[in-house]
């Protein structure tokens, strides 16, 4: 590696991903070189203007507790906030928000373009620099920048084509042009390359829509944000709407299917189950004669209504005569008309837990290139892959990575890492075995000490997250002392078995109905407990008796992961192992089957035999 | 359970150890052509043909002259390319062979099980019918056969496996209410799932209540000899197993430890253990296996109380802790004494006479409790994971809360996965995508 070179870390692509990988480098300390098409698209919402939602909205906490600008920047540019599932419990609820997607991209370039030790630059990537498997930095019109460390954020700009019915046009996104020269050189470094595809509706304008027709949707009173460390959050919200498709619409569609890429052959690449077009919901759902759609506004002042539920690759013609028969818009003006896209992803099984390609040096890959979908997705990787480029660029030896018991960050990295994609890749919270100990509420506790260790967190969310850890260390503490027994819990009004076993505060929230106001009206003195820490103790309270199970789980799924391995052991006695297994094993020397997975070149397969082994013994 | 590394072509001796006329080396993996080829000079063999080729080895000595099958994968046994050897069944012919495939690349000796494991891994069948193979092989009469080939076939892993997915049917319905709320998902789905996870008990629970007899035949029916010093318990047991498997004296308390023997009853598997006499008095040693003796008549599945005919009618009473045990009383030495009434079982391990009505009755209480029943836990491991997942059934019905529903549910899921080795990974999702209209 060239000791002297033009940056530490270099990020291509200024998308969700690439914001958070350059921010999250360069708060490690390296310097860092963001290097996009225009920085006047950087942090664009291509899609829907919206962030969060459900195992969504966990992420984006998980991104902020790392000290992410994510949920800063939508706290900002929101207008309008919603906790979903508020009806069930707390660990499948998730924050959503509506964003102004002029105010989100203005508010993520200032923070970017101000950000220390980064340089921000625009200019079309041309090539890769590479010597051998080695990435050495890019080719940028013409010029060769070199770094340490090389990230790709290139989202559906590869080789990207948009289809509106029989039309076809190269691009990434509407209006700007797609990237034709990075796919080559992926191949070339060995690289399995596919391709997805996915959509988006059409704009509609404002004042074209009779609102008459449609329900109002209003946003949380009183809001909650999506940073642990926003205050005062008092913003002026503003109402979606609802409405639906009819009989007719469906007829048209089912009239013109054959005009639809989709199915007329165009397109063959897979899109998202759970993002269908409107064509796929009308041929897989043939027996509904509605969907709902949700008209959200794009920003504030502006004209553009984003159609929620309703992307579609159907000829213009046939947009425009659908569209006509949904209530309220029947005199609709179209300010953009919907599109497919198709675009080249990389096989996320080229990739490390860290999100570096196992074959070549030097190179991380971020968001939709790695077959994700959403904002969310991009941001977490991108911030993971910012930090571990960091760290490599910076001679530390460590890594950071995450997993399937730690949070939805690394429930995504495992899944997509171990098992490749086959449709555009979405957090759900049922893909996470452990949602119960995951939650939103508890992102804070879980990552942020994780991220004070590595160094990505600044002194201020440092201090705050310490404040507020001993704030409710103090309280547990202090419940854990008011034991009571059954006798006198009766007495406050709580009905508990006559058992003798004495209880404390902490203990009655399992019970079904018990909340933290119930615990302040028996005792007056929790009352100047903060909200935040009531609610802490109140959601684990509820969960003690599922989240010490999970523990449990947890413990037996790490247990394996901090097994030591001695350090001469011989690979040679292990049944089952390969000679070129061994001579990785012997070379490498891992300390622990931890460190052995994280090893290239070793299977599943080998690493299960290496364990029962160290078990027999 | 070990498990190893994948990528490796495997390679054994599949007939058993010895000389023999023919003997069956396989190998599996993506070695297979290459093996075929550098050994019997076979170039892109037909499938499932029988050729008869020179085996040589690298340097062109010839090693055999044999039968060689290729199976290409997914059509074989472990789903993977497979490749027979029927060669002469001659120590030295094994060995060179082995040797040979040995020393091509990326080729290694299979470990215990490992065809059957790839052949699970690579979705060919079930843990439950690898275990039924298992079973197969070990099968010493006609009843472990049948319950072997039927486990085999997938029965039991098919009703496990219909279970869990209609489990995770169920998953998928609260997940879909969970994950996608903003959707419209019919509301009377959510009132379906206690109903169904009512009945779901109900089966689970009538499938446990089997007086374990699925696991007894696997693991034999077990006898116990059992009675007084000097009733002739031991002469008993060896003129049942027609050899002398127990030591017979005149001296009462000769026999000091359990001893078993495995019979074939009817095609039904039995253990008929001979324990030392019980009495007070007896010494240090003695007691000890008197100890033993109680405790394995109350693990046994039938005790078989001797009693000497001379002392006809009084009987001892046993020990409190065999009382649950069925007891069959037998009368021995009725060449000392004539006069027991016609209905009481009596017989003389001396003379063999009345051996004969023993088995009677004894084959009697095997049809009774063996049948003609089929499908039946087989295994310990399968009867917990079976009362886990009721458990955690049970824990959803009464649960309000929609994600401890689900937290049970998948419990309950997990636990089934286990005994046919099957995990969830994305199976929800696909649930949810194929029953609901979602994407907004």
């Amino acid at each position: 590696m060239e000791t002297c070179t033009d940056f530490d870390v270099i990020v291509v692509g200024g998308g969700h991903a690439g914001c958070e990988a350059a921010a999250a480098a360069a708060r490690m300390g390296a310097r860092t070189l963001l290097i996009t098409h225009r920085i006047e698209s950087i942090g664009d919402m291509s899609c829907n203007p919206a962030i969060g939602g459900l195992g969504k909205g966990t992420l984006v906490r998980e991104i902020d507790a790392l000290d992410g600008l994510m949920g800063r920047v939508i706290d900002a540019a929101g207008l309008q906030f919603r906790m979903l599932n508020r009806s069930k419990g707390p660990a499948v609820q998730g924050p959503r928000a509506q964003a102004d997607k002029d105010l989100y991209k203005a508010e993520m370039q200032r923070c970017l373009l101000t950000y220390p030790h980064l340089t921000v630059r625009a200019g079309a990537v041309e090539n890769l620099l590479t010597n051998g498997q080695h990435v050495r930095g890019i080719i940028v019109n013409g010029h060769e920048v070199t770094a340490k460390a090389t990230i790709l954020t290139t989202g559906t700009f590869l080789n990207g084509v948009m289809h509106i019915g029989p039309e076809q046009i190269p691009g990434g996104r509407y209006g700007e042009e797609a990237v034709k020269g990075l796919t080559p050189v992926l191949k070339r470094l060995g690289l399995n390359i596919g391709r997805l595809k996915t959509g988006t509706p059409a704009r509609l304008d404002k004042d074209s829509i009779d609102w008459s027709k449609c329900l109002r949707q209003e946003g949380d009173h009183p809001p909650q944000p999506f940073s642990f460390l926003t205050q005062d959050f008092q913003p002026n919200q503003v109402p979606c709407y609802v409405t639906h498709t009819t009989p007719v619409t469906h007829r048209i569609i089912e009239e013109n299917l054959d005009r639809a890429p989709l199915y007329s052959g165009q397109i063959h690449s897979v899109g998202p189950r759970y993002c269908p077009s409107i064509e796929d919901k009308i041929v897989r759902f043939a027996g509904r004669d509605s969907h709902h759609v949700f008209l959200e506004p794009e920003t504030r002042f502006g004209k553009s209504i984003y159609p929620n539920g309703i992307s579609t690759s159907l000829p213009k013609d046939v947009q425009e005569a659908f569209l006509r028969t949904i209530p309220g818009l029947e005199n609709v003006r179209i300010l953009r008309y919907a599109y497919a896209i198709e675009y080249d992803y990389v096989d996320p099984r080229e990739l490390d837990l860290t999100l570096a390609v196992k074959k070549v040096e030097g190179l991380w890959l971020a968001g939709q290139i790695n077959g994700t979908t959403g904002y969310e997705e991009a941001a977490g990787q991108g911030l993971l892959a910012g930090i571990n480029a960091a760290l490599k660029a910076l001679g530390r030896p460590e890594t950071l990575t995450f997993d399937r018991a730690d949070s939805y960050l690394g429930v995504m990295v495992d899944d997509i890492t171990t098992l490749g994609v086959d449709e555009p890749y979405r957090l759900f919270t049922s893909r996470a075995e452990y949602r119960l100990t995951m939650r939103a509420d508890n992102a804070d506790l879980r990552l942020t000490p994780l991220g004070i260790k590595i160094g990505c967190v600044g002194s201020g969310r440092a201090e705050a997250f310490r404040l507020k850890q001993e704030a409710l260390d103090a309280v547990k503490e202090k419940l854990n002392r008011m034991v009571f027994t059954p006798k006198e819990l009766n007495m406050l009004g709580f009905g508990v078995n006559r058992d003798g076993q004495k209880r404390t505060p902490f203990d009655l929230l399992s019970y079904q109905g018990v909340l933290w106001a119930d615990l302040v009206k028996a005792w007056p003195e929790l009352e100047s407990v903060a909200p935040e820490i009531a609610e802490q103790i109140e959601i684990t309270g509820r969960y003690q008796g599922y989240l010490s199970r999970q523990a449990q789980d947890i413990a037996a799924f790490r247990k394996d992961e901090g097994l030591k391995i001695p350090p001469l052991l011989d690979y040679r006695l292990i049944g089952g192992l390969s000679n070129e297994v061994v001579g990785r094993l012997e070379k490498a020397r891992p300390a622990t089957i931890g460190a052995m997975m994280h090893l290239t070149g070793i299977t599943p397969a080998s690493v299960t035999a290496v364990i029962s082994y160290l078990k027999r013994k | 359970m070990p498990s190893y590394e994948l990528n490796d072509t495997i390679y054994a001796l599949s007939s058993g150890l010895g000389k023999g006329g023919v003997a069956v080396i396989r190998l599996s993996g993506k070695a297979v052509p290459a093996a075929l080829y550098q050994l019997a000079g076979l170039e892109a063999p037909r499938p499932r043909y029988a050729y008869f080729r020179p085996l040589r080895r690298q340097d062109g000595t010839l090693l055999d002259r044999a039968l060689v099958l290729f199976f290409e994968g997914p059509h074989s046994f472990t789903g993977e390319d497979v490749a027979e050897f029927h060669v002469h069944g001659g120590r030295r012919v094994i060995q060179s062979v082995l040797t040979a495939l040995g020393d091509i690349a990326g080729c290694r000796p299979a470990e215990r099980g490992e065809f059957s494991r790839r052949a699970v891994l690579n979705g060919k069948m079930d843990l439950t019918s690898a275990e039924g193979l298992m079973d197969l092989i070990d099968a010493e009469t006609e009843a472990q056969q049948a319950q072997a080939l039927s486990q085999l076939s997938g029965r039991l892993g098919a009703l496990y496996e219909g279970w869990r997915t209609e489990l995770v049917r169920y998953m998928g319905y609260l997940e879909a209410f969970i994950d996608f709320p903003e959707e419209e998902i019919p509301p009377e789905k959510l009132a379906e799932i206690d109903a169904h996870i009512h009945t779901l008990i109900h089966e689970i629970a009538g499938h446990l209540d089997d007086h374990r007899v699925g696991e007894k035949l696997r693991e034999g029916f077990q006898i116990a000899l059992l009675g007084e010093p000097n009733v002739g318990k031991s002469s008993l047991m060896n003129a049942l197993t027609q050899r002398e498997v127990a030591i017979v004296s005149q001296i009462a308390g000769t026999t000091r430890d359990v001893v078993e023997a495995h019979l074939d009853v009817a095609g039904f598997p039995v253990i008929l253990a001979d324990t030392a006499g019980l009495r007070e008095d007896a010494g240090e040693i003695e007691a000890e296996g008197i100890r033993r003796a109680v405790k394995k008549a109350s693990e046994a599945d039938l005790i078989l109380h001797i009693q000497n005919s001379e002392t006809y009618p009084s009987v001892k009473p046993l020990p409190e802790a065999i009382r649950s045990v069925p007891i069959l009383t037998v009368w021995n030495k009725a060449d000392l004494r004539k006069d027991l009434p016609a209905d009481v079982l009596c017989l003389s391990a001396k003379t063999g006479e009345g051996i004969a009505a023993l088995w009677d009755a004894v084959k009697g209480i095997l049809n009774d409790t063996f049948g003609k029943k089929d499908g039946l836990i087989t295994r310990e491991r399968y009867r917990v994971a079976l009362q886990e997942c009721v458990y955690a059934l049970n824990g959803a019905l009464g649960n309000e809360a929609l994600e401890l529903k689900a937290e049970d549910l998948r419990m309950a899921a997990r636990a089934l996965g286990r005994i046919t080795g099957r995990i969830e990974a994305d199976e929800l999702l696909d649930v949810i995508f194929q029953e609901f209209c979602i994407g907004k």
